[in-house]
């Protein structure tokens, strides 16, 4: 019963809103429901079952790529957070100079750069590696992914630096803390929530990456976009949407942690 | 109070420039300034007068570009702030955020390494000293703006400093709690006998809690003294008109007769005035006068001044009276409401004005 004149009330915002949210997830719910489809079909409703997740379960492949996903969303998630971690506080622990900027941007340029143009490069550049070495394992991608993981990780944390009063650190120097002291006991507890939020986010960006890995795989290194991608080719089955709901489920967790980290964050300001 | 001759801190010819060439600022320039063991020692000036430059310098957060900081007879203004037996409340505290009361309390002999029997005993005594007790083990968060200016104080003062630095902690907090802190700082002072270095723009409580104040504008120190000195007895201009509320009046010097001096007003009337040792006054001076050192009174032709009144401000314990000279300059006369009721004079009135003895004093301009 809103009586008077209210600044936060406008006209037609909730219908706009629903509608977005509606063209925004009927089609992920419409994947999700044909997950459980009983019949062949993707497109046609024959019954519930759980017949495509047992058989994405039991599909080797699937699973391969899935666990290679996995291995290289962490390594190079952890790599970059650890990359960018020490980047963000080298950018922001210090007075402005010349050339600060460019450096911002350069640590930033991979979010700028087009994908497409990252993944022919890093092509060109790894299949002469490949040949002067010989070796073509996983480290490839795991490089590539780091690579484009690093402004990922490194937007939390600077913004998180940013934020945090330097009085704090420099109350632990006048309280006998040395350089490294003032981090370990200050600096870094105080950064944690942002260097996770990092991890997470670069984590969730290369487990989907697709464009870059596709460019640098070897034979037989299909992660789960790839391998996904590869099944377009054939006649889709809804196994295709099991495998995407726990990629969905798996995001969701993901995002979820995120979020109660970012709010604990707050409480702590 | 016994060894208040040993210098705690000796300042000698400090200055602090930022920058080069034509985009120089200098903070500081040329500072001098003793401070003694045990002393309750304020830096006030208006912001931007590099006080808290000092106070960092002090404290290492900053390195002076001229000079030497010495504390007990040593140079410290080389080392790196957590090589110095010197400890800061922080303006907004800075309490780490993360850590309970009693940790923040004990973080400074941690990170100096003391057995953990002692921290824990050290921490309690100063839990204690701020009455505190009862929050040790709440995150800082969760205590109000006074109790964390109260952890603030205990954390600094905690690993013992040779002296203890305080940058306007009191800021924050509102004038009932302030004032409450400002009683509580004076007991903290007397019962731990650390040498305080107290940075504030207000000279209330600048007047209310030192031992000695330097009184500082554009990076440079105006005068040193007791408060009733510098309230009194101000070397300049600046001292005068920053601290407290002071009447300016011209006048010309008629005749030096030792420590008194004969001066006479624009109006003819003659005042003796009172003026600093290392002023040789001639010609044209200005002369100050404090507002509760004169008094209102019925028009009489005796009287040193006359003129009109302008205004009534009533303030509760006091009346401030603003009286029109004949000169068209403003007068201001404090006089405290020592009967219940009006004061018996209203605007319009022509009055005359008594000058306490002893109440003028000539300026350096």
């Amino acid at each position: 019963m809103r009586k008077r004149f209210d600044i936060r009330v406008q006209p037609g915002f909730a219908t706009i809103a629903m509608f977005c949210f509606f063209l925004l997830y009927v089609p992920i719910f419409t994947l999700v429901v044909y997950a459980f489809n009983s019949g062949i079909s993707i497109a046609r409703w024959e019954g519930f079952s759980f017949r495509w997740f047992v058989a994405a379960w039991n599909n080797n492949l699937v699973i391969e790529a899935a666990i290679r996903s996995v291995q290289i969303a962490a390594i190079a998630a952890v790599i970059a957070t650890a990359v960018a971690t020490l980047a963000a506080i080298a950018t922001t622990r210090t007075a402005g100079y010349r050339g600060l900027t460019f450096k911002y941007s350069f640590i930033n340029m991979p979010l700028m750069v087009p994908e497409i143009v990252t993944a022919v490069a890093l092509l060109i550049l790894f299949s002469r590696i490949k040949v002067w070495t010989g070796y073509s394992g996983l480290g490839y991608l795991i490089l590539a992914h780091t690579a484009f993981c690093i402004p990922f990780a490194y937007l939390p944390i600077r913004a998180r630096l940013e934020n945090m009063d330097l009085a704090l650190e420099r109350a632990a120097a006048d309280l006998y803390a040395t350089p490294f002291k003032v981090f370990r006991y200050i600096t870094l507890p105080l950064l944690w929530p942002g260097i996770l939020a990092g991890m997470m986010l670069s984590f969730v960006i290369s487990l989907d990456d697709i464009v870059i890995t596709e460019f640098v795989k070897s034979a037989g290194q299909e992660t789960l976009p790839t391998y996904m991608l590869g099944q377009l080719r054939r006649a889709i089955t809804p196994e295709m949407n099991a495998i995407s709901t726990v990629f969905l489920l798996l995001s969701l967790a993901i995002v979820t942690i995120f979020f109660f980290l970012s709010r604990s964050n707050e409480k702590s300001d | 109070m016994r060894k208040q001759q040993e210098l705690a801190i000796e300042v000698r010819g400090v200055g602090r420039v930022y920058g080069d060439g034509a985009g120089q600022v200098t903070a500081l320039s040329n500072i001098f300034l003793n401070i003694r063991q045990n002393e309750f020692f304020t830096l006030l000036g208006p912001s931007g007068c590099g006080k808290t430059t000092l106070l960092r310098l002090i404290a290492g957060f900053d390195f002076p570009t001229d000079g030497e900081i010495l504390l007990y007879g040593e140079d410290i203004a080389p080392l790196p702030p957590f090589k110095r037996p010197v400890n800061t409340v922080f303006q907004n505290y800075a309490l780490f955020p993360h850590m309970t009361v009693a940790q923040n309390i004990g973080f400074g002999l941690e990170m100096l390494g003391r057995p953990k029997t002692e921290i824990a005993t050290r921490v309690e005594e100063m839990l204690a000293l701020v009455h505190m007790e009862a929050m040790r083990n709440r995150k800082v968060m969760q205590i109000s703006g006074g109790q964390q200016q109260r952890v603030a104080l205990a954390r600094a003062l905690a690993p013992k400093p040779k002296v203890l630095l305080l940058d306007e902690p009191l800021s924050a907090l509102d004038y009932k709690l302030r004032k409450e802190m400002q009683v509580e700082l004076k007991r903290v002072q007397a019962e731990t006998g650390i040498t305080f270095i107290f940075v504030t723009h207000d000279q209330e409580e600048a007047l209310a809690m030192s031992d000695r104040i330097a009184v500082m504008s554009h990076g440079e120190v105006r005068q040193v003294g007791a408060p009733w000195e510098i309230y009194d007895r101000p070397a300049e201009r600046f001292v005068a008109d920053f601290i407290g509320e002071t009447n300016f009046l011209a006048a010309d010097v008629i005749s030096v007769d030792g420590p008194r001096i004969r001066v006479r007003l624009s109006n003819g009337s003659l005042l003796d005035a009172t003026y600093p040792v290392d002023l040789m006054p001639e010609g044209k001076v200005t002369i100050v006068i404090r507002p509760e050192h004169a008094q209102l009174a019925t028009p009489s032709s005796t009287a040193m001044l006359t003129g009109q009144i302008e205004d009534l401000t009533y303030l509760g314990t006091d009346t401030h009276i603003r009286v029109r000279l004949p000169d068209t300059s403003l007068f201001t006369i404090r006089q405290q409401n020592n009967r219940v009721g009006p004061i018996g004079f209203s605007a319009g009135d022509a009055v005359s004005l008594n000058i306490s003895e002893g109440a003028a004093q000539i300026l350096k301009d």
